[in-house]
């Protein structure tokens, strides 16, 4: 399979693990990774918080990009990228004359397309059944709690995926590997997103209540699609849980880890040895 | 014709303010045909309707135009003031210079240049009117309610008093319907079977009340005062004649655990059951879908511990036929299934509130049963998940309702009230326990019932929180529930045992596919349409067939009962002659024309119109023809429009009438 | 009670930024029940709109809460309304951040946005290790907060470690249509 890819800042920057754990994990999956030329960002939190018309403009930008490669499907491993990217496509698919403004603006064609997908949708369309074959150790001992965060499921009219209260994809995928995914209440409330450095006690506050909400119910991991979580949960976690009085020890997985491992792939070559937080404490 | 009068009013200064009205009476009178014309300040008035007959006397007028209001007032008066003079009042026509005319428009000049071309088309469609007569329609004076709830019971009890046989059909082993259910009613928090139970008894026993059970309407043809209604009869596997209700079956049947559908799944039953110790009638019916022996020739206990020998496994549905001249709809309501499995792409539930998931989320209903004395677990609130009792409840109004994005826009009127009954019937039940309602708005508009609310309040000591939940989630067995109160600007989180929610009423299931088979209409939530909001609130648009209680909106009892008393006062009104009349403009096919391509059957929406044929007395047959029945059809003139030959005529709104006036203007 | 700086109005401008109608909202309180930093907020989500539906675009503008607000999207998702919730931050933020009618506690927060989106517009993508030190460097230059200034200064070398670390980061090759996009848009305005 040949997926149009768009990392996103992140994953070249302090979340290359992520991108290590996804090209080892696809990679044994016969999945190659098609890197859009010269993408640029997607404008992120800041972008539609600060400018209306280059939040649209910014990931339609990339659209373009994609478009003149000849792509009609990229993947994107971050859901703030991806959300964004629907956002826009949306919002010019609605309206024309916004698309021609736009266009000009980016001085590019921007095209009604390329789909987009996260991370847990290329699996699905890998197929479980086929993941599961490909199964070399299954996941035994792993009692993750599936941790969506907010920009996978919601808005549901932009990203139209899964369930947006009682997501089940990523558990089905975890099932098929062998793990035990546990029943838990936070899968799908906010770790504080960007505000890591701006704002960090409000990450604190809610990765913390999330920690712990996992950790009471049994999870002996999490697993995150996205690496803004991942920091928040994963470097962030020893001082979430001192600001928490509490006491945490949580391994983060990628769900391209989960897959990975599943698969047989060692821990270095997939790049959760460079976790913050791994199996048997802080790293 | 030739003789016709034109009486043009003044409608005191309505009319003559903007119409110069004996300039009008004195163009008229110099139209071929007009034998007189005059004019009065109130025609409509009895000196205006003495002028009209004086003049059919003295003139010998075939034809009269009355030029005033719109016929929807005084059509009818003019007609009778016409008839009473001896000509037919059928060849009577108003034009509307008032409503179409000097209401609506300025300029003095052009309205009565208007006005005096609206009663030219006038005199020349009465020039082609037809002496007609009403039709006449002979009356079964028998009717049918379909639903054994309150209203359903009402309107049967109140028939069936006035002196006519009822056939009332439900189509659960019991009749009762939700009220059945409830565990006590506001605002006098009377138990809800102590007061109902005597009316079903009343109408269990009642000598003009054939009750079915168990069964549905099947389908219905024919119109009014003369239906014909098929009823199923779903085979109940018990033979009603030889069982006397001593429940040893049930006791004996080893499938007991069912979820009960009374108990809303509250508690289990058998498969041979009777729904609840008060039902009427007070016999079981074997569930299909679970019984041993039906499904695969196992069991039979109960069958063998029959003393009277009433099982029977033999048993098949029935269809049974009713006669009947009237027909009730009471079909009732059922709640919004809150949980993600809904039948209509509009609805998408609410996974953010736990319900299917969490077994200590429950809906309205089935906190009835559990608070009932009858219910489940005998009146004991035992939470659903370990049967412990709660100390906290939340209750959370307008779930499905007020809701544009996942649910339905409307209000259900009744949550409002009910709520603040759970939180009193809960605190009396457990005094230490805390009752906290999360809120929109408070809908108490009956009598006593903003006291009632109050009372909550003040002395049950219900908390109110005006807001939303945003999601519940469980934690050790407890569940988090997560509002706001926006009168005091904050987040307000509550952890409870058992939430409640007040889920939002809709019609029955299957109240569409009903009202489709008695040409009723229904809105786009599937409410059955009254003919008028204000003024006729139990009548529906197919003649003879009436509605009451909540299968036409949200309501309460009372509500429902009064409206079930006003179907069944419209009823004796339909059966008080033995014959009805009907308005004579209807269609008519020229059998002599017709090509039987039968394009009229199929877009009549009435399906007033029929396949006949025509055939010598020796029996051969002459030709097929289309054949309008008098009594369904509406005079919407349909097939006048798709009839390729036309062969199809309305009477009083004739091709050659309407031509006649488009004519008369040119 | 309408306008800050005598410019337009700032209700019809939240309402076309947001493709939203105000009056839909029937202050039902499930955006501020569900919103994970309500308690943060010195006008949770419902008032802010009742603020706007009374015309008092000023309070709005001015109140903490947008610039608390995580985009999280959850009270967008549950509304019964379908009112855009986050649109509508959204677009406060953007009019905030247009006519500085910023809340003064909340400058760090915007100051950071600032030199996110100043640091793309350079590069077309971020440099991490040089946001952190525009953004540190422009807290200091006003608060004049030293331990903020070297807060995470440890996560260097942990970073470091795992490779984590980039000091310079990736630029794209057409860094010319990355700046005039963005003079675009700031020169249109926000609409």
């Amino acid at each position: 399979m040949n997926l149009g890819y768009y990392p996103g800042c992140a994953l070249h920057g302090s979340s290359n693990d992520y991108e290590q754990s996804l090209r080892a994990c696809l990679g044994a999956l016969d999945v190659t990774l098609a890197e859009i030329d010269d993408w640029i960002c997607c404008g992120a939190t800041s972008a539609h918080s600060l400018n209306h018309k280059l939040a649209i403009a910014l990931p339609a930008r990339n659209l373009a990009l994609a478009g003149r490669q000849g792509l009609d499907e990229m993947f994107a491993p971050c859901p703030m990228c991806s959300m964004q990217l629907l956002r826009a496509g949306q919002a010019m698919a609605a309206d024309a004359r916004l698309r021609e403004e736009i266009s000009s603006m980016v001085e590019a064609e921007v095209p009604n397309g390329p789909r987009v997908l996260n991370l847990i949708q290329v699996f699905q369309r890998i197929g479980l059944d086929k993941l599961k074959a490909a199964v070399k150790t299954p996941l035994k001992d792993l009692k993750p709690a599936c941790y969506y965060g907010c920009l996978l499921v919601r808005p549901p009219t932009v990203v139209d995926f899964d369930d947006a209260e009682q997501p089940q994809s990523m558990e089905a995928i975890a099932t098929a590997l062998g793990a035990k995914p546990v029943e838990w209440g936070s899968r799908t409330e906010c770790c504080g997103a960007g505000m890591t450095m701006a704002k960090t006690e409000t990450v604190l506050e809610l990765s913390g209540r999330i920690l712990a909400n996992a950790a009471s119910h049994g999870a002996n991991c999490l697993v995150v699609a996205c690496p803004m979580c991942h920091v928040n949960l994963d470097m962030k976690q020893a001082e979430a849980a001192e600001f928490l009085r509490a006491k945490f020890d949580l391994p983060v997985y990628y769900l391209s880890d989960l897959v990975g491992m599943a698969l047989g792939l060692s821990a270095t070559k997939l790049g959760v040895d460079r976790h913050f937080v791994v199996v048997g404490g802080p790293n | 014709m030739s003789r016709i009068g034109v009486f043009v009013c003044w409608c005191g200064e309505n009319i003559a303010r903007t119409v110069d009205v004996q300039q009008v009476v004195d163009s008229i009178a110099a139209v071929p045909g007009v034998r007189c014309a005059g004019h009065y300040k109130y025609m409509c008035s009895d000196p205006g309707q003495a002028m009209i007959r004086e003049k059919i006397a003295a003139e010998k007028l075939d034809g009269v135009v009355v030029a005033s209001c719109s016929p929807h007032m005084h059509l009818k008066t003019f007609r009778r003031a016409v008839n009473a003079a001896g000509l037919n009042p059928y060849l009577l026509e108003m034009a509307n210079i008032r409503e179409h005319c000097s209401w609506v428009h300025h300029d003095r000049e052009q309205a009565t240049a208007k006005a005096l071309d609206l009663i030219r088309l006038s005199v020349a469609k009465v020039r082609f009117d037809r002496k007609l007569d009403p039709i006449r329609v002979p009356v079964t004076r028998r009717a049918l309610v379909i639903g054994g709830g309150v209203a359903g019971i009402q309107a049967a009890l109140d028939i069936a008093d006035s002196g006519y046989e009822v056939v009332l059909v439900e189509r659960e082993p019991s009749i009762g319907g939700k009220m059945a259910g409830l565990s006590e009613t506001f605002p006098t928090l009377d138990c809800s079977q102590c007061i109902l139970t005597p009316r079903m008894v009343e109408a269990g026993q009642h000598p003009r009340i054939r009750l079915y059970t168990y069964s549905e309407v099947e389908s219905v043809d024919g119109f009014i005062g003369n239906f014909k209604a098929t009823i199923r009869q779903k085979a109940r596997y018990v033979d009603m004649t030889k069982c006397t209700g001593c429940g040893e079956c049930a006791k004996v049947c080893p499938l007991k655990r069912n979820l009960s559908e009374f108990d809303y799944g509250m508690g289990m039953r058998p498969a041979i059951y009777t729904p609840f110790p008060q039902a009427v009638p007070a016999r079981p019916v074997i569930d299909k879908k679970t019984c041993a022996k039906i499904i695969r020739n196992g069991c039979g206990l109960c069958e063998k511990k029959c003393a009277p020998g009433a099982i029977d496994f033999k048993d098949t549905d029935r269809m049974v036929e009713e006669q009947v001249g009237a027909i009730v709809v009471a079909t009732g309501y059922q709640l919004y299934s809150i949980g993600r499995r809904q039948d209509s792409d509009k609805l998408r539930g609410y996974g953010e509130y736990g319900y299917g998931k969490y077994k200590d989320v429950i809906d309205s209903l089935q906190f009835e049963r559990l608070v009932s004395a009858s219910g489940p677990t005998n009146g004991e609130l035992k939470r659903p998940s370990d049967g412990k009792i709660p100390q906290k409840v939340v209750f959370i109004s307008c779930v499905g309702s007020r809701d544009n994005a996942k649910g339905l826009q409307y209000c259900s009127k009744i949550c409002c009230m009910y709520t603040a009954k759970h939180t009193m019937l809960y605190k009396h039940k457990v005094h230490s326990g805390e009752a906290h309602v999360f809120y929109m708005d408070i809908r108490a508009g009956g009598k006593g019932y903003e006291e009632f609310v109050r009372r909550a309040i003040e002395q049950d000591g219900a908390k109110y929180y005006r807001g939303r939940v945003s999601k519940i989630t469980e934690e050790g067995g407890k569940l988090i529930v997560r509002g706001a109160d926006t009168l005091a600007g904050i987040p307000v989180t509550i952890e409870a045992d058992l939430v409640v929610l007040a889920a939002a009423m809709r019609p029955s299931d299957g109240a569409a596919e009903l009202a489709q088979k008695l040409n009723v209409g229904y809105d786009e939530n599937g409410f059955l349409s009254e003919s008028h909001p204000k003024l006729r609130p139990v009548e529906t648009n197919a003649a003879g067939v009436f509605v009451c209680g909540a299968c036409q909106a949200p309501k309460d009892i009372p509500e429902s009962v009064a409206q079930a008393s006003a179907a069944a006062a419209k009823v004796a009104v339909t059966f008080a002659a033995s014959e009805l009349t009907r308005e004579p403009e209807i269609a008519h096919i020229n059998e002599q024309t017709c090509a039987a391509c039968f394009a009229c059957v199929h877009t009549c929406p009435y399906h007033a119109v029929e396949k006949a044929e025509i055939r010598a007395r020796s029996g051969a047959l002459i030709k097929h023809t289309a054949r309008v029945n008098p009594g369904l059809c509406m005079g919407c003139g349909t097939c006048v429009a798709v009839c390729p030959s036309k062969s199809a005529d309305i009477e009083g709104f004739s091709e050659e009438e309407i031509y006649s006036m488009v004519e008369a203007l040119a | 009670m309408e306008t800050t700086s005598g410019a337009e109005p700032a209700i019809p401008q939240v309402e076309s930024l947001s493709g939203t109608r105000l009056s839909e909202c029937y202050q039902c309180g499930k955006c501020t029940a569900g919103c994970p930093v309500a308690g943060r907020m010195d006008v949770p989500p419902t008032r802010l709109m009742r603020l706007l539906q009374l015309g008092d675009g000023d309070s709005a503008l001015r109140a903490n809460s947008i610039w608390q607000c995580v985009s999280c999207q959850t009270c967008t998702t549950r509304c019964p309304k379908r009112v855009d919730c986050a649109a509508v931050m959204d677009a406060l933020r953007q009019l905030a951040f247009e006519r500085g009618t910023l809340s003064p506690a909340e400058r760090r927060t915007v100051l950071f946005q600032k030199a996110f989106l100043d640091n793309i517009r350079r590069h077309g993508r971020l440099g991490e290790i040089e946001l952190i030190a525009a953004f540190k460097g422009a807290v200091f230059l006003r608060d004049r907060n030293l331990p903020f200034l070297f807060r995470d200064a440890t996560l260097a070398p942990q970073l470091a470690r795992r490779r984590k670390l980039h000091l310079v980061g990736e630029q794209v090759k057409d860094r010319g249509v990355v700046a005039r996009i963005f003079a675009r848009a700031v020169n249109g305005g926000a609409r």
